[in-house]
């Protein structure tokens, strides 16, 4: 099979090498078993779901990323739960072999958590891991199918469950593609967090046989075939190469003709900083953190003192403030709003102030005066701003108080129309990519059978980011971007060629992006901004800025 | 038998973290207790699988029953931790 797979790139990176398949579950099926008494079935059965709880908690304790620990923990506290063990003595009670028991009473308890529906069902998924992993233990199988060929191989597999994703060695496994999974799957995220370039949702992947050489562009989302050792090593070679640069790059967003663009970081407190800031400041401080967990809200001191703290680390820097995101989206105890039956589009962002004013104004309050504690000039920008009248207001409440710089995230389609009348109040704007896209394709953040219209590079996103950097420059006024979007190193010589003068994103992402932009003039990071506004779809505007 | 009937004040619900606080406490104590929402049929407290089936949200009425001469006891710790907002204490 000569050609090129499609999919969705989750972490970006080049890699090439031979495929080495993972086994699926059906390595597991087999049968019919025959019964012992009853008396060795359970022990057996027993004894495996207790390995099965143990092997994942020991995975836990390996794990690096906070989430892939809270998700492993939690399988093996349920591979350990007592009704489970009890449905497994009551099935070889009635005859049945330790294996099929193991598979009947996962399968009850897996029918149970998806009756009970919404993220209760999402659970139902770790029981077919807790099955897999307490089969493969009764049967003396290796608990996980993850090949180790004895050499560095791209891993092609179906899915993987998050204990298989924390066991990969990103020293052998040069690449990740799978067939199924999202963008917001755990094999995404560790990916992305441990660097290895990966594509999820491709299409044909099973069709790969082992020890074919394929490329795979994890920014892209492809997989090539038919290439020859020659090529491959080359690939490899240029990744490493790529690696390093990036490990030494430093120094302030720019194209290679000198164009300044802003790289900032995202964070939720001053502990997001780190000891090294390898960029410009702080484009998006989200205050969520202090407010969360609380039936009152905070009082101003402590307030102050956690804004204080991340103005004093970053001096000379430009820190923008993003006044409380919250709402009935994000319930907060201490507001007291009403539940509603679509959130996403209701109290949420600055129409919290709307019920409670007091919230709002001494927040900004606290941040006056941290500002003025640490001597430096405070960015503030509200989240969620709909209309022209809401922006006036804002700007009103912030000024009155001292702080110059007022601006606006740009979330809402409505907001991005108008840009330019709210820059006439406003002094910046911030383009809030994943809500912008929610709101623009009508799809859910969350929704996953969906997530190709929540893809940034849609040329209907990129429009309304158009609108809002044109306003920008007539106005001379800074528009930046913050969101996945800005760490997308394709995306960012478009979005600087669209005019956005800041991009902000995960200290991890700032490198790649540096990067991108330094190997393009402005004229080009221009040419493949038209280019991907003139697309029909996000994979043409791909190809074409590319 | 004692029963306590108590609010779900957990913002994800008895789900996630606030699941297993609740679960794990159960199993301390000295007498078995059973958990259930409504009129729906008890489960047993010390199992997470059972919990989490109950579905119970954010504001939703569980009530949680015991037999023995720790029953109160240990109803009156339990229910004081559903009544807290789990999710708050990191």
């Amino acid at each position: 099979m000569i050609g090129t797979l499609r999919g969705l790139g989750v972490s970006p990176g080049l890699a090439a090498g031979p495929v080495c398949r993972m086994e699926d579950a059906s390595r597991l099926s087999g049968g019919p078993w025959t019964a012992a008494s009853p008396a060795v079935e359970a022990d057996t059965a027993v004894r495996a779901l207790l390995a099965a709880s143990l092997s994942l908690s020991a995975l836990a304790e390996k794990a690096a990323e906070p989430e892939a620990r809270a998700i492993l923990e939690a399988q093996s506290f349920i591979a350990a739960d007592p009704l489970l063990q009890e449905s497994v003595e009551e099935n070889v009670r009635n005859g049945m072999h330790a294996l099929d028991a193991i598979t009947a009473a996962c399968a009850r308890h897996r029918e149970a958590l998806v009756a009970a529906g919404g993220y209760f069902a999402e659970r139902a998924a770790d029981l077919d891991d807790i099955r897999n992993r307490a089969v493969a233990a009764a049967r003396n199988l290796p608990m996980s199918a993850l090949p180790d060929p004895g050499h560095p191989f791209v891993l092609v597999a179906e899915d993987l469950s998050p204990a298989d994703t924390v066991a990969l060695d990103p020293a052998t496994v040069l690449a990740v593609v799978t067939e199924k999974g999202g963008p917001t799957s755990h094999t995404a995220i560790l990916a992305r967090a441990r660097g290895v370039p990966a594509v999820v949702a491709c299409r044909g992947a099973r069709e790969l046989r082992d020890g074919t050489l394929v490329a795979v562009d994890g920014a892209l989302g492809e997989v090539r075939t038919g290439i020859g050792e020659e090529e491959a090593a080359g690939i490899m070679r240029r990744a490493a190469e790529k690696r390093d640069r990036l490990r030494t790059s430093t120094g302030p967003g720019r194209t290679a003709d000198g164009h300044p663009v802003k790289l900032l970081l995202n964070i939720g407190s001053a502990a997001d900083l780190g000891t090294e800031v390898a960029a410009e400041g702080v484009g998006l401080f989200r205050t969520e953190f202090l407010f969360l967990d609380r039936r009152t809200a905070p009082e101003m001191d402590e307030q102050v003192a956690a804004y204080e703290a991340v103005f004093r680390a970053l001096p000379g820097d430009r820190v923008v403030v993003r006044t409380l995101d919250a709402g009935t989206d994000k319930p907060l105890p201490f507001l007291g709003l009403p539940e509603e039956t679509n959130p996403a589009l209701g109290v949420r962002g600055l129409r919290v102030a709307r019920a409670r004013p007091e919230v709002l104004d001494t927040q900004l309050d606290a941040i006056a005066a941290a500002a003025r504690a640490a001597g430096v000039r405070p960015w503030v920008m509200a989240p969620m701003v709909t209309t022209v009248a809401e922006a006036a207001d804002f700007a009103r409440r912030a000024r009155s108080r001292g702080i110059a710089d007022v601006g606006a995230m740009v979330e809402v389609p409505a907001a991005a129309l108008r840009a330019s009348r709210l820059l006439a109040e406003l002094d910046f704007l911030s383009v809030g990519t994943n809500d912008l896209s929610q709101y623009t394709c009508a799809v859910d953040r969350q929704h996953g059978e969906l997530a190709d219209l929540l893809d940034p590079w849609q040329p209907a996103l990129l429009r309304l980011v158009a609108e809002c950097a044109d306003a920008g420059r007539r106005a001379g006024k800074p528009v930046g971007v913050c969101g996945e979007a800005a760490a997308d190193p394709l995306l960012a010589p478009v979005l600087a060629g669209l005019g956005v003068t800041s991009l902000s994103m995960s200290a991890l992402s700032v490198p790649a992006v540096r990067e991108a932009l330094a190997a393009r003039t402005m004229a080009e990071c221009e040419h493949a901004a038209r280019s991907a506004l003139e697309a029909d779809g996000p994979a043409e505007a791909r190809r074409h800025a590319g | 038998m004692p029963e306590r009937t108590v609010v779900i004040a957990s913002r994800t619900g008895l789900h996630a973290r606030p699941a297993k606080i609740f679960v794990e406490a159960a199993a301390r104590q000295g007498t078995p207790v059973r958990i259930r929402v409504g009129d729906g049929k008890p489960v047993p407290a010390n199992s997470i699988l059972a919990v989490l089936a109950l579905g119970a949200v954010h504001g939703t009425e569980v009530t949680l029953d015991a037999d023995g001469p720790d029953a109160d006891t240990a109803l009156d710790s339990l229910a004081e931790l559903l009544a807290r907002d789990l999710d708050a204490d990191e």
